[in-house]
């Protein structure tokens, strides 16, 4: 701004480009987080409040009996407790796997490198409701339906071409020769891999970890074809069907939005230089 | 997809040479369990489908050989047109909306300025949502007794009956939800891909005396094409199987590709072979679409520096 100002004519126009700059920018965030807060606020206020025409912008009267009824209804705790089972599995089993992969492909040389990644990435492009014909028949066999793993096994095949992804890209960019000074010491390539890359690699897996941990709660496909009962489904299974549980009572619907969205906006909001970076970084190089 | 074996060697022989090296050889070890994952979890269920498909074939398993039966009598379906018809409006409409909201967004933040974090942060919000929990949020705003959205275009004369009760309207609101959702994203890819492009490539076509727009149309959006057919092939397919939005906003009344195969596979048993022939459509057009950004618009896919 003082610089704006200290150029004189040119000032008052570059006063005004902030001044549109930011109005815009005001806009955008407006729109991307107005309807978190106005369901927000359908969630705390009274049912007479809810119903008023026309709707009142500022909250009047505060209740807190929409959180009530949501956190007094048993299936809602479960189905809770179900998403962070669900979740939390695969995202340990990506890693795992993902990690071991990613590391070759960042950081081996091998022939058929390309051919590799390809077949990895095409998982992206595949679309999930090609399957779920053939993977419920063979879970039903196996008697996997309606248990958490019938979801875990088919998120993990979706969910690891994202792990793998991201991870090369952090592996790459950590410095080589420590690795190299650590196979002269007399290192095999797992024993480089496990005691310099993972330690290194922490933050990157770390960024990863939150990445596949979302796109596991989020996943809603799989979970709402193989789980059949209340006892295993997660909260995107759940949650819609709130709409005929509570049929009219919209304000504990909007409770239990909000309570399934805000772990996921703390994240967000903690983690968000490094959820872009995780997200752009494999795009950019490509 | 690359073809290494350009010199003329016997694919055993190569392998052979491939695993005498130790060191391609752990590779090898590394990379193998997730294709393993991959190949039998996603690969070879699809080959399971198509069989699915072709026969007179059951939730509890594969019946007699009946050819393109269950693909005719899937095109010859109500359901299955609907759904085809909301999936391509609801894919060309939201994609293209979203790119170009999404690259106007990219541009105008693609520079340091105070508070960058928060908008990065905001913008990343819609994003982290589950998609049936943003629906069921704008349901909540479409309802027509409690619902702002529907107050409002009521009040303003925009709409003459409830938005949940009118299909067109209601694929209009889906659109709406999924452009509010997946711009961030969108425009998150292209900013990253604009901050590759060196200023200097600016500043030499400025002191040629480029024009804002001569620079736009002839720096920008060349150099930025790879992030863009990275950014619209990922969104158009992403839309194309439109599942959850539609099933959980509309009360599963709203038809697209995807709800047509979940419906034959766990709701009405009797359309079982249709769904799966849908499954496999759904399979075919997604890899041709794929195919197209990669032949035709000339989409980079090798991740080799």
């Amino acid at each position: 701004m003082a610089q704006a100002t200290a150029k004189g004519g040119a000032g008052g126009r570059a006063v005004l480009n902030m001044v549109l700059f930011y109005t815009f920018i005001a806009i955008f965030v407006l729109v991307s987080i107005l309807p978190l807060v106005w369901v927000f606020k359908m969630s705390i206020v009274t049912k007479s409040e809810l119903f008023a025409s026309p709707p009142t912008i500022i909250p009047q009267n505060l209740t807190p009996s929409s959180y009530q009824t949501i956190f007094s209804d048993p299936a809602f705790i479960k189905a809770l407790r179900n998403s962070v089972i669900i979740s939390g599995v695969t995202t340990i089993i990506c890693l795992f796997f993902g990690s071991i992969a990613a590391y070759a492909i960042a950081r081996l040389r091998f022939r058929f490198k390309s051919t590799v990644m390809t077949l990895i990435l095409a998982i992206s492009f595949f679309p999930a409701v090609a399957i779920i014909a053939p993977l419920f028949i063979q879970f039903s066999q196996v008697g996997l339906i309606n248990t958490y793993w019938s979801v875990i096994v088919a998120d993990v095949v979706f969910a690891l071409p994202l792990t793998v992804w991201i991870l090369v890209a952090f592996f790459k960019e950590l410095p080589r020769d420590l690795e190299e000074a650590a196979k002269v010491d007399g290192a095999t390539t797992i024993q480089a891999f496990r005691m310099v890359i993972v330690p290194l690699a922490a933050p990157g897996v770390f960024t990863t970890a939150i990445l596949t941990f979302i796109f596991a709660w989020n996943e809603f496909l799989f979970a709402n074809t193989f789980l059949f009962d209340e006892s295993t489904q997660p909260v995107t299974v759940v949650i819609p069907n709130f709409a005929t549980v509570y049929t009219v009572d919209y304000g504990a619907q909007a409770a239990a939005a909000v309570v399934v969205t805000i772990p996921l906006v703390i994240l967000v909001l903690i983690f968000q230089r490094r959820i872009v970076s995780g997200l752009t970084a494999g795009a950019v190089k490509g | 997809m690359t073809t290494a074996s350009t010199e003329k060697k016997g694919r055993g022989s190569v392998f052979k040479e491939e695993f005498a090296n130790p060191e391609r050889r752990t590779a090898y070890y590394m990379v193998l369990p997730t294709l393993v994952i991959i190949l039998v979890i996603a690969f070879f269920p699809i080959l399971y489908s198509i069989i699915l498909s072709v026969t007179d074939s059951t939730i509890t398993g594969i019946g007699s050989f009946v050819g393109a039966e269950n693909y005719i009598e899937m095109f010859q379906n109500p359901d299955f047109r609907e759904g085809l018809v909301n999936t391509l409006i609801f894919t060309v409409v939201s994609v293209t909306l979203e790119f170009f909201i999404g690259l106007g967004i990219a541009l105008a933040i693609n520079r340091a300025f105070r508070g960058r974090g928060l908008v990065r942060a905001a913008v990343l919000v819609p994003w982290a949502f589950p998609t049936v929990i943003s629906a069921v949020m704008w349901r909540l705003m479409f309802q027509d007794q409690i619902g702002i959205v529907n107050y409002v275009a009521n009040a303003i004369g925009l709409i003459s009956q409830p938005i949940l009760s009118d299909r067109t309207l209601l694929l209009m609101a889906a659109i709406l939800v999924d452009v509010w959702k997946t711009t961030p994203f969108m425009a998150l890819l292209l900013l990253a891909g604009l901050q590759v492009i060196p200023g200097d490539v600016y500043e030499a076509a400025r002191v040629d005396g480029a024009n804002v727009m001569q620079r736009f149309f002839r720096i920008t959006l060349p150099l930025l094409k790879p992030a863009i057919l990275v950014a619209v092939l990922f969104r158009t397919l992403d839309s194309y199987r439109v599942y959850d939005l539609f099933w959980a906003m509309s009360n599963r009344e709203l038809e697209s590709l995807s709800t047509f195969v979940y419906k034959g596979v766990r709701i009405t048993q009797l359309q079982f072979a249709q769904g799966n022939a849908a499954a496999v459509f759904i399979f075919v057009t997604a890899f041709l679409i794929a195919l197209f950004f990669i032949k035709v618009l000339g989409m980079q896919t090798s991740t080799e520096e």
